[in-house]
């Protein structure tokens, strides 16, 4: 019979056929490797819940960790550092949301204090937010903690690289993840991993682009002079260290704060002339909400908020209210609590202050209508206010820091699933999932598919793209593991000794 | 903290119940200004503790209620220290007014204060942390235990 295909490689017909028989693997000569376990991803996601996992009992060789990550904070750390959050800069996350440590004791604060000898954090903790901002973690402080718990749990004995294609339900039960491992470190082009449980944390599907920016960068080529703050732009500060200029930036969520930040110390530290243009799509002019119970803090065309939803959304009242509440009222409380925030930190109020009054800081609402090069080589951006007044503004960049998220259909394992999986959109068109973060429809005999991160929003739970939403889902999932036998459960006695285990650094 | 009510009122009981017992066992033997016997001592410390824990849950209804107020609907860390103030006094006057049943005579305000502060103390600090140890879901389910 002739083949069109590779030995080792997908054949038409497995590529066709949702639910794949060992033989017809084997028949195109893929080599099939066994584990009961395997996550795909290898972020913090997976991470987090592989730790969960050892530490309710599972042996590092039931565990395989698939990824194209060399370690669990690698695509973290890129993003972060590139949209202005070096090591040492603090994050946007609570002291108690440790992904090295599933129960958050000892907090970051207290970690940190105790490192740098310093009363000043441990004090930030005891009054905040109420005296001082809330406290965070250095960038820094999450991959020192994540890589010292990595090799206590054996992470690298369970990280196996390589790029995931499908995840397919087999017959008989159980799953096929098919991965393309690095070229030249295995005979065939493919391998499959045959397991009973798959877990899906494969993060954001990509970027996406404000559609005017999108189509100047596509028209005119120019991919200078209008940069995402989610990409490598540090050639605009380089340039603004040679000459005055003028910077659009777009955008009111953390990234626009950071990239403030980033411009303003420069001009401050470095005595530079940058004139920097802020444009809001909906500039707040204070606090906003649906009630009294209800207000959020705002201003200066910003919604405050100190974390990515309200701290309750994470463990408390918005949680349960949400978890609890229908279709309707969901969609009712995230339109309430949701939308583009940044936390009013002290140290950036005063930077926007001094800009206000240096008349180099310009906060502006408009849309951007349409952006054009400028004769001498500069940027045109056309813009309309709310009130009907149009502007044409010139500047040297534009910093897109408005961080839209590509379609989930984007990433090919999660289209491949929901084509092929038996996984459906929920209202959101996030992956539908049950209570357990069980991927629903996905289920293959007695194994089941668990998701989290990013690809789950819109289901029960609102923060599931936060260390907390993270460990949330992966206690959630252990706890299903749990009753299906493929852990322990995490009782009382279990956990204590297990912390003590942590607090150690004894390897499990 | 982001308690839930019914994660109010679980936490409060279970800490005066198993923490607060245990410290109030601890201090009883050297409270100051106390007259009588040791066992009357206890006596009357424990009935306190169990009076702390039922005024408590009204304390927990003004709370809740002063929470909502509070867009991340969080009850600060300096929030679960400072209330020592507002419910000790209450309480404090409460004895002194001879409404809390079970407690022989006056209690003397040095016993009172070492007391309350001691055990209060514990409570909080083991609140903010510790209890997250044996129970790890506790802090994801707004201090529900149950």
């Amino acid at each position: 019979m002739p083949t069109t295909h590779a030995h080792g490689d997908l054949t038409p017909q497995l590529i066709g056929t949702p639910v794949w028989y060992d033989q017809a693997v084997a028949a195109a000569g893929i080599p099939i490797y066994d584990a009961p376990f395997v996550s795909v991803g290898g972020g913090l996601g997976s991470f987090i819940l592989t730790d969960v996992l050892r530490i309710q009992g599972a042996p590092a060789s039931a565990i395989r960790v698939v990824s194209t990550s060399e370690t669990p904070w690698q695509s973290w750390e890129y993003l972060t550092r590139v949209s202005q959050l070096p090591v040492r800069e603090r994050i946007r996350s609570d002291a108690g949301a440790r992904p090295d440590n599933l129960w958050g004791f000892p907090s970051y604060a207290m970690t940190e204090a105790w490192q740098d000898k310093s009363i000043a954090l441990a004090w930030q903790v005891l009054v905040e937010p109420l005296f001082a901002d809330f406290f965070a973690p250095r960038a820094g402080t999450v991959f020192a903690t994540v890589r010292k718990e990595a090799e206590r749990i054996s992470y690298w004995n369970m990280l196996a690289q390589g790029q995931v294609r499908m995840v397919r339900r087999r017959a008989g039960g159980g799953y096929f993840t098919l991965v393309t491992p690095p070229a030249g470190t295995t005979p065939t082009k493919r391998i499959a991993i045959r397991s009973r449980y798959v877990h899906l944390a494969v993060g954001y599907p990509g970027l996406k682009y404000l559609p005017d920016l999108q189509e100047f960068r596509e028209t005119y080529n120019d991919y200078h002079r209008v940069v995402n703050a989610y990409e490598p732009h540090e050639h605009v500060y380089e340039f603004l260290k040679t000459r005055p200029g003028v910077v659009v930036v777009r955008g009111a969520g953390i990234v626009a704060s950071r990239v403030l930040q980033r411009l303003i110390d420069d001009r401050e530290r470095l005595g530079l002339q940058t004139q920097i243009v802020h444009i809001f799509r909906t500039y707040v002019q204070g606090s906003h909400g649906p009630g009294v119970w209800m207000r959020r803090k705002g201003g200066d065309g910003w919604a405050y908020q100190a974390f990515t939803f309200p701290k309750s959304a994470f463990g408390g009242q918005l949680k349960a209210q949400y978890r609890n509440a229908d279709a309707d009222k969901r969609k009712q409380l995230s339109k309430a609590v949701g939308g583009t925030t940044t936390p009013p930190l002290r140290r950036w109020q005063g930077q926007l202050r001094r800009g206000r009054q240096g008349n180099w800081y310009h906060p502006m609402q408009a849309v951007v209508e349409k952006v054009e090069p400028t004769m001498d080589g500069r940027l045109l951006s056309h813009t309309r206010g709310d009130d009907g007044n149009r502007n044409r503004l010139v500047s040297d960049f534009v910093i897109d820091c408005t961080g839209l998220e590509a379609d989930m259909a984007e990433h090919r394992v999660l289209d491949d699933l929901l084509r092929n999986g038996g996984a459906r959109r929920n209202g959101a068109g996030r992956l539908a999932v049950g209570p357990n973060f069980e991927v629903l429809g996905a289920a293959s005999g007695d194994g089941a598919l668990y998701a989290s991160g990013a690809a789950t929003g819109g289901n029960h739970f609102l923060a599931v793209d936060s260390f907390m939403g993270m460990q949330t889902a992966a206690l959630d999932i252990a706890a299903d593991l749990a009753k299906r036998g493929f852990v322990r459960r995490l009782g009382p006695v279990r956990s204590t000794n297990q912390w003590l285990k942590w607090a150690l650094n004894r390897s499990i | 903290m982001t308690p839930t009510l019914a994660g109010r009122i679980q936490t409060r009981l279970f800490m005066l119940g198993t923490v607060g017992v245990v410290l109030t066992a601890l201090i009883v033997p050297v409270l100051p200004g106390t007259h009588g016997g040791l066992a009357a001592t206890y006596k009357s410390a424990f009935v306190m503790l169990v009076a702390v824990a039922v005024v408590g849950v009204l304390w927990e209804l003004l709370y809740h209620l002063l929470m909502q107020f509070r867009w991340d609907k969080d009850w600060p860390t300096l929030f679960g220290l400072v209330t020592i103030l507002p419910e000790g006094l209450v309480m404090f006057l409460l004895l002194r007014a001879g409404v809390v049943p079970g407690v022989g005579g006056k209690v003397a305000a040095s016993t009172f204060v070492t007391m309350f502060v001691f055990v209060w103390i514990g409570v909080w600090l083991f609140s903010n942390g510790p209890m997250r140890v044996p129970f790890v879901q506790w802090r994801l389910r707004g201090g529900r235990l149950l």
